[in-house]
């Protein structure tokens, strides 16, 4: 049976069902629902909760537990995201799995409290410092902010890497139906890399400091040869009617679904529209974009900022054919009849 | 012949990448001593900081994860919340604990975190070469006090164990120092009962030592023990600050 539920109460419910050992947060809007929520279902469950004295402290006490081999997570909103950035690119470096969710509202600075898309720089291009890449994943509806919670520590833990889930305030805010329908995880598996005490075996640390000659080189090489990996099996994408369509739009998360609608309404006043909607940000579709990508075929990409995935459509399309760009920054969003404006002048 | 003496257990068999004089390694020594002797070893996660003792990993034989610049008691919140059957020390410096990482020491000892600070206090940033730490004595000349300390522009040193004495979370608090054998005699005390203090689950334990940086103080050793004796220990007193376990 579905339940009636906010994205953010979804969210938490899908890290539980994953095995959610700890959550560590801060208040920012527009994700407060999710501290609250886990303030008591996580004691409830005789899990750990903590309100901590910053972002910064909530993203390394995240590192903490995750060293230990515990699923650990923590949420935030785009300013407090930024304070997160110095544990992320640390647990990138230390390679340590664990669960970042941005509900991202408008910027920069303190910006306003309304869902945006313009932290998807920082998302998807390392975010922190050194050359590093997470797994980013976008939700567009309550139902994938259950699943992609659920399916994040999967990811991490393949890949000993941080996840984040990009969501925005509306997605975060929006309440719909969602069918909890994912069985509880087992406990996360003993690994050789784990912290949890020296007793039968050699001492371990988990760093990111490499002194030696050459070792850090090694160490980067051995990180970009898991973001191949990566990028070779874990792409995740949504096509609507690219098929026969002479314009395609490119958007994730909330704009997606308004994208989705104005491919509905293009249809019925004669352009073939369609919609090609990342799921994974990093990695990017490159490859599927590219595939469909042809001369006669225009590319639309739609976003909640001033054309930020834009850039990786290009690279994608790698000049095949024309890109147009519809945006919208600052907490406002993009209309179906917008959209179909734009298609309209554009075919 | 019998063997009388040999290196503790907790320490690995490497040679120490510090400077003369200084004082990391007694007190690494002291601490793997009290670990072996409470017979803590292999539930010991251990946090090392950013600063001269970002190295500890190499050196202390039981598990040490790394931690960002002054997070340590943020790392080893989600350490011990997460396996209160381990035992869980954080090794940090004076810049580290209460300069960049004032809010994450301040809101660990409040929560009164079940948990234990070894804070290593040489009145300077040691690795980095020598500038001025929140600690840094009035007058002190470092690398970043040319003229010496001067409240006017650089405020007062941070007595961190009389800050943290106010509040309610903390329950053990000493500062020590060791620059001479009865000393270090009684940092070694000091540290096994801060540590007694976390295995009875009797709450946040720190303590404070005092320790030498005769190269970026810019003396040979020995001076550097008397400058410890005659000015450190006068500006930063050593005892008991706080002791709740009475």
């Amino acid at each position: 049976m579905k339940k009636l539920v906010k994205g953010n109460i979804a969210l938490c419910e899908g890290a539980i069902a994953a095995g959610l050992q700890c959550y560590f947060g801060y208040p920012i809007t527009p994700q407060n629902e999710v501290p609250s929520y886990f303030s008591r279902k996580m004691i409830e469950l005789g899990k750990v909760f903590i309100q901590a004295e910053s972002e910064i402290a909530a993203a390394n006490m995240v590192l903490g537990a995750a060293v230990t081999g515990k699923r650990a997570m923590t949420s935030s909103s785009s300013p407090g995201i930024s304070l997160k950035q110095e544990a992320i690119s640390y647990m990138a470096g230390m390679e340590v799995p664990a669960l970042i969710v941005n509900v991202q509202r408008g910027g920069p600075g303190l910006g306003n409290i309304a869902g945006s898309q313009s932290d998807y720089f920082q998302a998807v291009k390392g975010g922190g410092h050194g050359d590093y890449k997470i797994i980013v994943t976008s939700p567009n509806c309550v139902q994938e902010m259950y699943e992609m919670a659920y399916d994040a520590f999967d990811l991490a833990e393949s890949y000993r890497t941080p996840v984040m889930i990009l969501a925005d305030g509306i997605v975060g805010q929006m309440m719909e139906p969602v069918d909890f329908n994912k069985s509880d995880k087992k406990d996360f598996v003993e690994q050789d890399w784990i912290l949890n005490g020296a007793k039968n075996r050699e001492s371990r640390s988990v760093k990111s400091l490499l002194m030696k000659d050459g070792a850090l080189e090694q160490h980067n090489i051995q990180l970009q040869e898991k973001y191949k990996k990566i990028t070779e099996n874990e792409v995740r994408y949504e096509s609507y009617l690219t098929e026969d369509a002479n314009i395609i739009m490119v958007a994730y998360g909330i704009s997606s679904r308004i994208a989705k609608s104005a491919v509905k309404l293009a249809r019925k006043n004669g352009i073939k529209a369609g919609l090609l909607r990342p799921k994974t940000l990093w990695p990017f579709p490159s490859d599927a974009i590219n595939s469909i990508a042809k001369p006669g075929v225009k590319f639309l990409v739609v976003e909640l900022n001033h054309g930020q995935m834009l850039e990786d459509v290009k690279l994608a399309v790698n000049g095949k054919t024309n890109i147009k760009f519809l945006g919208k920054a600052g907490g406002g969003l993009v209309t179906e009849q917008g959209i179909l404006k734009k298609l309209q002048n554009e075919m | 012949m019998e063997k009388i003496l040999s290196k503790p257990k907790s320490l690995k068999d490497t040679t120490f990448s510090y400077c003369p004089g200084c004082g990391h390694g007694i007190i690494h020594r002291l601490v793997a001593e009290c670990i072996d002797e409470l017979d803590v070893r292999e539930k010991t996660i251990a946090v090392a900081p950013v600063g001269c003792a970002v190295f500890a990993y190499d050196y202390f034989n039981f598990d040490v994860t790394e931690a960002p610049h002054g997070r340590p008691p943020a790392v080893a919140t989600g350490i011990k919340r997460t396996n209160p059957d381990k035992f869980v020390f954080t090794y940090q410096g004076d810049g580290d604990i209460a300069a960049i990482g004032m809010a994450e020491t301040i809101h660990a000892a409040n929560r009164g975190e079940n948990i234990t600070i070894i804070f290593v206090n040489n009145a300077n940033y040691g690795m980095t070469g020598g500038q001025m730490a929140p600690t840094t004595l009035l007058g002190q000349v470092t690398e970043t006090t040319p003229f010496g300390r001067d409240t006017k522009r650089e405020g007062y040193p941070i007595k961190l164990c009389e800050l943290l004495s106010t509040l309610e979370g903390t329950t053990y608090l000493e500062r020590v120092a060791v620059y001479n054998p009865q000393n270090v005699i009684n940092a070694k005390k000091a540290i096994k009962k801060a540590f007694q203090c976390q295995i009875d689950s009797k709450g946040f334990s720190l303590v404070e030592v005092i320790s030498n940086c005769p190269v970026d103080w810019g003396m040979t050793p020995l001076d550097s023990i008397k400058w410890v004796e005659e000015t450190f220990i006068k500006s930063f007193p050593i005892g008991v600050i706080k002791d709740k376990l009475i």
